[in-house]
């Protein structure tokens, strides 16, 4: 009799989560379909990390306007597949946390809403606006711009460099063997040597007023080839100032070390420089050639959902809101990276080194949003790690170019 | 426990029970327990039954019908099958099945189906969605055009814009009605209310977000002067529309360039000359994405040695780990051997650590200039263990091996616990020596409950994804293949990359590939379970 009781009691067990399992998924959706339609209340997804910056805002809203807005913590990584996956269910947030880069596949996909900044555009750093702006139409109010610059080691290189080759002669009169470093890997990492690529006149993509436009890759220029020759000049049978060996974490030691006085990065990494007690001072790319090494600059802002309910507070709440200069710096405080906001810029720049990634940025070009990208990211490291070991640079340089010509004509 | 029986669940109250119903329903009586048991049966069901009708709520609420149904009958069957006292087979398979439905059969059919649409990025919700984004992104505002103060002002129902232009002057139109001068309240030079209309609170505008998003007001007569649009219901601003839609002839046109984009069946609007208007919408596309799959130029090299690695990983996989376990388990169940239940709990070990998890940490072991191995046990060499070719095919076999051998050994474990020990005791009476006892007598025996584990075990391999991303991401990149394609990519993780490169989602291709895969992992399984039946003709 024991048995069959316990079996009872298992099967019962059973049927009551098989049916939680039923009712839960079928109820887990209807539930957010809800938050999406009920009026006055806004559900904003945010990257986990700034859920707490923002909740002043989102509460001092709320009191102001009468509207509720939810914060839903999100993994950073997760957001823009989630949100293209359940806007078009009618299930997804009203406003979703996001980076300019991910425009393209958004817009592409139909699920996101314009934006009319109105005047305040005129407010905004300008590569913050290009950045947010998508065949034309602004599509995402910018809060951040974050790019790469040179961190120096003042304490063992007084000065900035003036060109690249004076930055390794610099470094190597202050006695370093090794005194550049920049991330690297066995795929190579082009984010970081698209500043040296930009100095010699070689975008990935040409521009029209629309902004990039994938019909005319750049990549393959002239340009692009001298920067391949150049680039396995500094390679493994040159000089040697790059190296596949080095990545982010090596790249981090050597300068902390101070085995390295200059170190290609961004932000992200000046507070580990600065907790090690290094004097760090904040330069921009030195360039190879006579042209300035721009490097790519990466906007964060917000999107609103192309099939949000409440698109009118949607707007409001952004435009109005976190456009101010208050709930910029907010943000700012939150993550250390520049504000989009010209007057939140200024004030974030009294801090030296927030200036002078300000100084590098206002070089900086915006990463190209368009899905034609994505297939240039497949073969770009790949290739550049060949050219850095000895492989011939010009023939790697257009197998490259072929290859991306043909995956975005695909 | 009691046993005790109800008077109304007594045999009397049936028809003639013969022998062997009497019987089913004794036992079937006892399942049902005494009192407490009943009443645990209705707390469970009611507990059921309560999210159910929760559920059913809701989803009908959101007009989710066909949901809603089909968890009003599950629960309803639930119910009578557990309230019934003659289902008894069923109240044990009926959780089983329900599982099955929702976890299997539901996920095979909708990749099923999925691999005959074109779902993927650009064509990612329905068309009346598509329209109305590209309607949305088609607006441009008019160039130069100044900021229009607005306040929102309804009359009879109908909403209107009260807009004051840069002049300082009032006017107000509707949807209908292009704007029109009128004498208006001020307040700090924007008007804020007329006559005969209603201004709108902020909770008002927020409350009536669709007919505001809706409303455009013509700035005048003519149509080409544009019209005003709230976006946020203080501010208005002059748009132009770039792209018209005729919902009759279902064709967009780009009024700049006087392109007609019709919708012909493709999932788009398109052009004469084949130009796509992105977003589109999903549609089936029958067996597209399957011709696409097997005719894709780009594939047909990598695809060999892909195919071919993968088989080797799948077979070397397999062969190894059961080798492994099975020796392992002949050690561990001799008898002469001490403390065996705790080598036995270590060697379960690495089958108790997730496999996400020790793939990740032999990922870091084995790197190059830093890996445990090569800095501690090697004592500083340069093994390439994940970056050459050979060496990184080597490494996920000896990583998979790692994580294998002990679901193995489990296996062989009870398997060999089973078999009789007085066969080997008559083999060995009539002389048989270790070697033959085992190679005659006891890995046939074995192998007739476990050949079916190594086919599935086999089957798993095939598609062992996780191994692959985690420990080397397919790499080392041949940096010759046409596709992001690596040395150590088996065909589900090429599949990954070819359908999901960069921004680009392919779900309907990712689906057709997973179904040939299927197909082949199917037609090798049921070729190697009819091979397996001649073994069971041994016993």
């Amino acid at each position: 009799m024991r048995v069959n009781t316990k079996s009872l009691l298992a099967a019962g067990a059973v049927a009551v989560i098989a049916t939680l399992g039923l009712a839960s998924c079928s109820a887990g959706d209807s539930g957010s379909e809800g938050e999406a339609s009920s009026s006055g209340t806004l559900t904003v997804w945010v990257d986990a990390e700034r859920v707490d910056a923002l909740q002043a805002a989102a509460d001092a809203y709320s009191e102001e306007k009468g509207v509720k807005v939810e914060l839903v913590g999100k993994d950073n990584a997760d957001i823009k597949d989630d949100f293209i996956q359940q806007v078009p269910t009618g299930k997804g947030p009203d406003i979703t946390m996001g980076a300019h880069d991910w425009l393209g596949e958004l817009s592409t996909n139909g699920v996101v809403a314009p934006i009319e900044l109105g005047d305040s555009a005129t407010d905004y750093l300008p590569v913050a606006i290009d950045a947010s702006t998508y065949e034309g139409t602004v599509y995402m109010l910018p809060y951040a711009v974050e790019n790469i610059a040179v961190l120096r080691n003042a304490d063992l290189v007084p000065e900035a460099a003036a060109s690249f080759d004076d930055m390794i002669a610099k470094g190597q009169a202050a006695g370093l063997a090794q005194p550049f470093v920049v991330e690297q890997g066995a795929e190579g990492n082009p984010y970081h040597l698209y500043p040296f690529q930009t100095a010699f006149g070689a975008p990935v993509f040409g521009s029209n007023d629309q902004g990039y436009d994938p019909t005319d890759l750049q990549l393959g220029n002239a340009g692009g080839e001298q920067f391949a020759t150049w680039l396995g000049s500094q390679g493994k049978n040159g000089t040697g100032v790059f190296n596949t060996d080095v990545d982010g974490d090596i790249a981090k030691q050597s300068f902390l070390d101070g085995t390295a006085a200059f170190w290609l990065t961004g932000p992200w990494n000046v507070g580990a420089a600065t907790d090690a007690g290094i004097n760090v001072a904040i330069d921009t790319v030195p360039s190879p050639t006579a042209e300035a090494a721009s490097p790519f600059a990466g906007v964060k802002g917000f999107f609103i959902s192309s099939e949000s309910k409440n698109k009118v507070a949607a707007n409001d709440f952004l435009v109005n809101y976190l456009g101010t200069e208050d709930v910029q710096l907010e943000l700012f405080e939150a993550g250390n990276v520049l504000p989009a906001l010209s007057a939140a810029a200024e004030t974030a720049s009294e801090d030296p080194i927030v200036a002078g990634f300000a100084a590098v940025g206002a070089e900086a070009v915006p990463m190209p949003a368009i899905p034609a990208m994505g297939a240039v990211w497949q073969y770009w490291g790949i290739a550049e790690a060949d050219i850095i070991n000895g492989a011939d640079p010009v023939a790697t340089w257009q197998k490259l170019t072929a290859d991306v010509q043909a995956a975005i004509s695909k | 426990m009691s046993t005790t029986i109800d008077d109304e669940v007594t045999p009397e109250t049936r028809p003639k029970p013969t022998k062997r119903q009497r019987r089913a329903a004794n036992i079937a009586d006892a399942a049902s327990g005494g009192v407490k048991m009943l009443l645990l049966k209705l707390l469970l069901l009611g507990i059921v039954d309560a999210i159910a009708v929760y559920g059913v709520v809701i989803l009908a609420s959101a007009g989710q019908w066909l949901v809603a149904a089909i968890v009003a009958v599950v629960t309803v069957i639930v119910n009578w099958i557990y309230f019934s006292r003659r289902k008894l087979p069923a109240k044990y398979l009926a959780p089983g099945v329900i599982f099955l439905v929702i976890f299997q059969v539901f996920v095979l059919v909708y990749t099923g189906y999925i691999a005959f649409t074109n779902y993927g990025t650009g064509h990612n919700g329905s068309k009346e969605q598509a329209v109305s984004s590209l309607m949305a992104s088609s607006l441009e505002r008019v160039e130069d055009s100044p900021t229009y103060p607005v306040t929102v002002v309804d009359q009879g129902g109908t909403l209107g814009l009260l807009v004051t232009d840069p002049d300082g002057e009032a006017s107000v139109g509707t949807n209908e009605q292009p704007l029109d001068e009128v004498d208006a309240e001020m307040e700090g030079g924007k008007a804020v209310a007329i006559d005969g209309w209603n201004t709108l609170s902020f909770a008002d505008v927020i409350a009536r977000t669709d007919e505001i998003t809706e409303l455009a007001v013509p700035f005048s007569d003519d149509p080409n002067d544009g019209a005003l649009r709230t976006p946020d219901g203080s501010s208005a601003y002059l748009y132009l529309s770039n792209l018209e839609y005729d919902e009759a002839a279902g064709t967009m046109t780009n009024l700049d360039t006087g392109t007609v984009y019709s919708d012909l069946g493709t999932g788009a609007f398109t052009s004469d000359q084949g130009e796509e208007l992105l977003p589109g919408w999903q549609i089936v596309v029958g067996f597209d994405n399957f011709v696409r799959a097997v005719t894709d130029e780009r594939l047909a090299g990598p695809l060999i040695y892909v195919t071919l690695w993968t088989f080797a990983f799948a077979l070397i996989s397999v062969a190894s780990t059961f080798f492994l376990g099975l020796f392992l388990a002949i050690v561990f169940n001799d008898m002469r051997m001490r403390g065996r239940k705790y080598y036995r709990v270590l060697m379960i070990l690495p089958y108790a650590i997730p496999s996400f998890l020790s793939a990740l940490v032999w990922a870091g072991m084995m790197n190059e200039s830093f890996g445990f191995i090569n800095q501690v046990l090697l004592g500083g060499a340069s093994v390439p263990w994940l970056t050459d070719p050979v060496l990184a095919k080597v490494s996920v076999l000896i990583v998979n091996l790692w994580l294998g051998f002990p679901y193995m050994f489990l296996v062989c474990t009870g398997a060999l616990q089973s078999i009789p020990d007085e066969l080997q005791e008559a083999a060995t009476v009539d002389g048989a020596k270790p070697w033959a006892v085992f190679r005659l007598i006891k890995l046939p025996l074995l192998l007739v409950s476990v050949a079916p584990l190594l086919i599935a075990s086999f089957a798993f391999n095939f598609n062992n994804f996780n191994v692959i991303y985690m420990l080397t991401d397919g790499g080392p990149r041949d940096s010759n293949a046409p596709i992001p394609v690596g040395f150590t990519d088996i065909l589900i993780s090429m599949v990954y990359k070819v359908a999901f490169t960069g921004q680009t989602r392919d779900y309907g291709l990712a689906s057709a590939y997973s179904i040939i895969i299927f197909i082949i992992v199917a037609v090798i399984s049921v070729i190697a379970f009819r091979r397996t039946k001649s073994l069971e003709e041994l016993n």
